[in-house]
């Protein structure tokens, strides 16, 4: 009970801090927050890398890899795109 | 070796938290990425120590398609087709989310051991249900924004009631398969929160595309949580919260923008009350590329309004060589930038800084609209509803209520368009039948190439 109880308590801290984070971000800003917190999203590949590497059942597998490639993709392609948009804002300065 | 790993979880937790403070600001926004890139590198190494992780074969092999395929569209995708490639990610993240839920689901099928304590079976039927909704519903918006399927609003026969309908049966189906009620449930439960998520997606067209993009966003955070949740691990809970709440301060923002609560475009679609108005006795003016170079030329100080039709055409670099020219002729360029222009939050600031336009001659609508009575001539370019004057005047107009760019107001409007129709939300536009409103029928980097050409023959 008390394991469960932390977690929610990290959870609400979390929330009360992500939406103190973003509290005043440029309109410019918008699209890249959005896709560079969507890699982030991606970290269920943690999940995914766990189901996907443990001696389990076939079909355990198959969700795992499953997972882990979407998680990958997610990952890899939401930093990569976050970076090429950036970079584009960076030439000007 | 656990307390290495929980170590390397928390350092990933910061830097993931510092990483979205950085993206706030334009200054350490590229590094915030990078360091969110790295926290996330350090998380996965770590969780390759687990004791658990007995086999390196198929990670690998997922590890390898879904680098080879996330590195290939993010290095291959245009700038104007962004949206979609985020909705995309957002569904791929939302299903990862829903796979990890079902396989600890049928983990426990599997474990004779124990029952599972009714707080991790509710979790795991949460971030089933918001996984299924995040996936479908970006889905649907990736196939609307790719323009797979048409972008206007599809929508059943009491659409929002069936809508509720599936919300209701997702939850019940949650509570219970947490009371007990097997996986056949799970199964049921996610298989109509995959229709919730086809459901609020179909009926998004156009202007409300930014609030539905940020709101998935905000829900494949809340997915990864609710699988943090399943697993009991703290860095899934802490990043997949903190991108909840970040997208859910944007979505904020997009609805504000449109004056709509974020129920109403989730529950309730626009453009399906009438088209308000008669206009067919009215008279549109239609110009040329020439006569456009000509006012331009003459003009003190233009405002380039760039809609989502700039995005289509891909005409930012054609803008960017207008922009030029007219400077060259000492003529003041800016740009109006409404926040749900674009199918994306954002989404007109990335085009124009790929182009090369100086983040200087962007101006937010509360800036520059006090601007506009003085403002000799507008050019707006592929949009409509953001500068549709109903949604100040017109309390029948479905738009009525929307903050709008008063580009009515300016001495001389120019509409840059492909044809008639009316915007996404499918409402007429008095703006293009004013009086002081002349119409530029074709592709928009054509007529803007025109228009260039023109300038530079005078």
């Amino acid at each position: 009970m008390t394991e469960i109880l932390f977690a929610i308590f990290i959870f609400t801290l979390a929330a009360f801090l992500g939406f103190e984070l973003i509290s005043k971000v440029p309109p410019t800003l918008h699209t890249p927050l959005m896709s560079g917190s969507n890699a982030i999203s991606g970290v269920t590949i943690i999940g995914a890398l766990v189901v996907a590497g443990e001696s389990g059942s076939p079909l355990l597998t198959i969700l795992g890899v499953l997972a882990l490639i979407l998680a990958t993709i997610n990952v890899v392609g939401g930093f990569l795109v976050t970076d090429r948009m950036l970079r584009m804002f960076k030439k000007r300065d | 070796m656990e307390s290495i790993i929980q170590t390397a979880y928390l350092l990933a937790s910061v830097s993931f938290i510092v990483a979205i403070k950085m993206l706030g600001s334009p200054k350490t926004a590229r590094t915030g990425n990078l360091l969110g890139a790295a926290g996330m590198f350090l998380g996965i190494i770590a969780t390759l120590l687990h004791r658990e992780v007995v086999r390196y074969e198929w990670i690998a092999a997922g590890l390898a398609v879904g680098t080879g395929l996330g590195a290939w569209m993010a290095l291959s995708v245009q700038m104007t087709a962004m949206p979609q490639m985020v909705a995309i990610l957002n569904g791929f993240g939302g299903a990862a989310s829903a796979l990890v839920a079902i396989a600890e689901a049928e983990r426990i099928l599997l474990s004779t051991s124990s029952e599972a304590a009714y707080f991790t079976l509710s979790t795991i039927g949460l971030s089933v249900l918001i996984g299924a909704v995040t996936f479908s519903g970006s889905f649907i918006a990736f196939a609307k924004l790719q323009e797979l399927i048409t972008g206007r609003p599809i929508t059943f026969p009491l659409h929002h009631y069936q809508s509720l309908i599936l919300l209701i049966a997702s939850i019940v189906g949650t509570i219970g398969y947490t009371l007990g009620g097997g996986t056949l449930l799970l199964y049921g439960l996610s298989a109509a929160a995959f229709l919730l998520g086809l459901w609020i997606a179909l009926p998004v067209g156009g202007a409300d595309m930014p609030v539905i993009v940020s709101f998935l966003n905000s829900l494949s955070g809340l997915a990864a949580a609710a699988t943090g949740f399943v697993l009991n691990n703290y860095l899934l809970i802490i990043s997949g919260t903190l991108v909840g709440a970040s997208g859910l301060i944007l979505t904020q923002i997009m609805s504000k923008a449109m004056n709509r609560s974020l129920w109403s475009v989730l529950f309730s679609a626009v453009g399906k009350s009438s088209a308000t108005g008669t206009t067919q006795d009215k008279n549109i003016r239609s110009t040329t590329a020439e006569d456009v170079a000509l006012m331009l030329s003459y003009a003190r100080e233009v405002v380039i309004v760039p809609g989502y039709g700039m995005a289509v055409a891909q005409a930012q670099h054609a803008v960017k060589k207008l922009m030029d020219a007219l400077t060259v002729k000492d003529v003041r360029v800016r740009f109006a930038i409404h926040p749900v222009a674009g199918r994306m939050p954002g989404h007109m600031n990335v085009l124009l800084a790929e182009a090369d336009i100086p983040y200087e001659h962007l101006y937010e609508m509360e800036q520059i609209n006090p601007d506009f009575p003085q403002v000799d001539t507008v050019l707006v370019i592929g949009a409509n509803d953001v500068v549709n004057p109903a949604a100040r005047k017109d309390t029948s107009s479905p738009l009525y209520g929307m903050p709008i760019l008063d580009v009515d107001k300016a001495k001389t409007v120019i509409v840059l368009k492909r044809s008639m129709n009316p915007g996404f939300a499918g409402v007429e536009n008095e703006l293009f039948y004013q009086q002081n409103t002349y119409m530029l029928f074709g592709d928009a980097r054509q007529s803007i190439e025109a228009i260039t050409q023109a300038l530079k023959n005078m």
